[in-house]
């Protein structure tokens, strides 16, 4: 849609990102990176890790969104992306619900076979 | 256009169809062209997510079960000097986008401009990079076998009299560092039996004189009852400092690795449209190779905003 009024102007190829989306999204990912620093600081216990990563994708969206013009682009690139982003959730969650089921019993067990030579 | 096409076909070497130098012969128009290039971009983009997923699962998998190693380890890292690394790349990725626009626009002087302060970036970013390597490459921040601390969580090596000390710890923690590596693994439990004065976690000796001499001389414990905190050290960890540390810097230097070779082939590619867009190849008809690259670039930025949180970032 966007890609067709963009080639009406003297055969252009793709989308032109406004400048003042380029520097509203890079601002706003500076801005971003300061409040992650500073909310480090706060304790908010397990909320902690959430908000850190809350805000990382919030600054990978925006990223994604306009840096690499997906919002412009053809809708099979962002099917591809978020296919593959649906298989790295699968991978992580599958990994991670796995390694809770039984983990903590193998640890300990290793813990206390290695317990005179650990820590080298 | 029909005119320039057709003195452009001919100079380029065969007499069939009109097209533009820039456009491959199986594609039906530059704008064909260049949705399949961005496509096969995105699948290699997937690609590369997928392979640094590898590590991410290794990263979530060994913090959900040892949350204290992270907690612990992470003081090691500046966090000062990765948020400034952070801006960093945030930036050149603003120059990066920015750079495309002007390809776009056909603006070749800012396009040039742009790249090279992209490039720039990178340099910046590996520089900074360098100089966190550096210091716990000295200190003994390392993984495995070599993970060795000559200072406490927290010190970056930013004191002059660190700076001093860090010096004498580090011919000493070689020396010893040395030793431990000869000594077979089971002389280990037996030299902690001989001699009370070693470490009650089974740390190497420098470790702890490391700990004494810098900012922790309370943390060392009394000579006395020494063998019945090592076993309560296992559970807890003794002085704060839980077991397998190294694994964290496994896990670091896997993952800022991997990355920076990445920043590396990025910087490389960039340099490669730096030479193309002085040659004045890039136009509003033809601009794939910088948005491609720029693609890439920005993929390479998108692995940091996490890694910087998951590493940096540890409440």
């Amino acid at each position: 849609m966007t890609n067709t009024h963009a080639q009406e102007h003297s055969g252009e190829v793709g989308h032109v990102v406004p400048m003042g989306i380029l520097v509203g999204v890079w601002l706003a990912l500076m801005v971003l990176t300061y409040v992650t620093v500073v909310a480090t600081k706060i304790d908010l216990g397990e909320l902690n890790l959430w908000l850190a990563m809350l805000i990382a994708v919030i600054k990978a969206s925006l990223v994604v969104l306009y840096f690499m013009h997906l919002r412009y682009d053809k809708p099979l690139n962002s099917l591809v992306f978020v296919g593959g982003l649906v298989f790295v959730a699968l991978f992580l969650g599958i990994a991670l619900t796995d390694s809770a089921e039984y983990q903590p019993d193998v640890i300990h067990q290793e813990a206390l076979e290695s317990l005179p030579t650990s820590n080298t | 256009m029909a005119e320039e096409t057709l003195t452009t076909a001919q100079s380029h070497g065969h007499g069939h169809g009109e097209h533009p130098p820039h456009l491959a012969h199986h594609f039906e128009s530059p704008g064909q062209q260049f949705d399949a290039c961005k496509f096969g971009m995105w699948i290699f983009l997937c690609t590369e997510v997928l392979m640094f997923s590898g590590l991410f699962c290794a990263y979530a998998v060994y913090r959900a079960n040892h949350p204290e190693i992270f907690l612990y380890a992470h003081k090691y890292l500046d966090t000062n000097l990765g948020a400034i690394n952070t801006a960093v790349l945030i930036c050149s990725s603003f120059t990066m986008a920015w750079a495309v626009r002007a390809a776009q626009k056909g603006q070749q002087g800012l396009l040039i401009g742009l790249l090279a302060l992209t490039l720039l970036g990178g340099f910046g970013f590996l520089g900074i990079k360098y100089i966190e390597y550096e210091h716990k490459f000295h200190k003994g921040l390392l993984p495995g076998a070599q993970y060795n601390p000559t200072v406490t969580p927290g010190d970056h090596g930013n004191g002059d009299k660190h700076a001093e000390m860090g010096d004498h710890e580090l011919i000493t923690s070689e020396h010893d560092a040395g030793n431990a590596h000869t000594a077979p693994p089971g002389a280990a439990p037996a030299r902690h039996d001989e001699e009370p004065a070693v470490a009650p976690t089974g740390v190497k000796p420098t470790e702890q004189t490391g700990l004494e001499k810098t900012t922790l001389p309370q943390a060392a414990p009394p000579p006395a009852g020494r063998s019945m905190e090592h076993d309560h050290a296992h559970e807890h960890g003794m002085t704060g400092r839980p077991n397998n540390v190294h694994l964290f810097f496994g896990i670091y230097f896997a993952m800022t690795g991997l990355h920076g070779i990445h920043v590396l082939a990025g910087m490389a590619f960039i340099a490669w449209v730096l030479k193309r867009s002085i040659a004045g190849e890039f136009g509003p008809e033809y601009f794939t190779p910088v948005d491609l690259v720029g693609l890439y670039w920005h993929l390479v930025d998108l692995i940091w905003i996490f890694l910087f949180p998951l590493l940096y970032l540890i409440h």
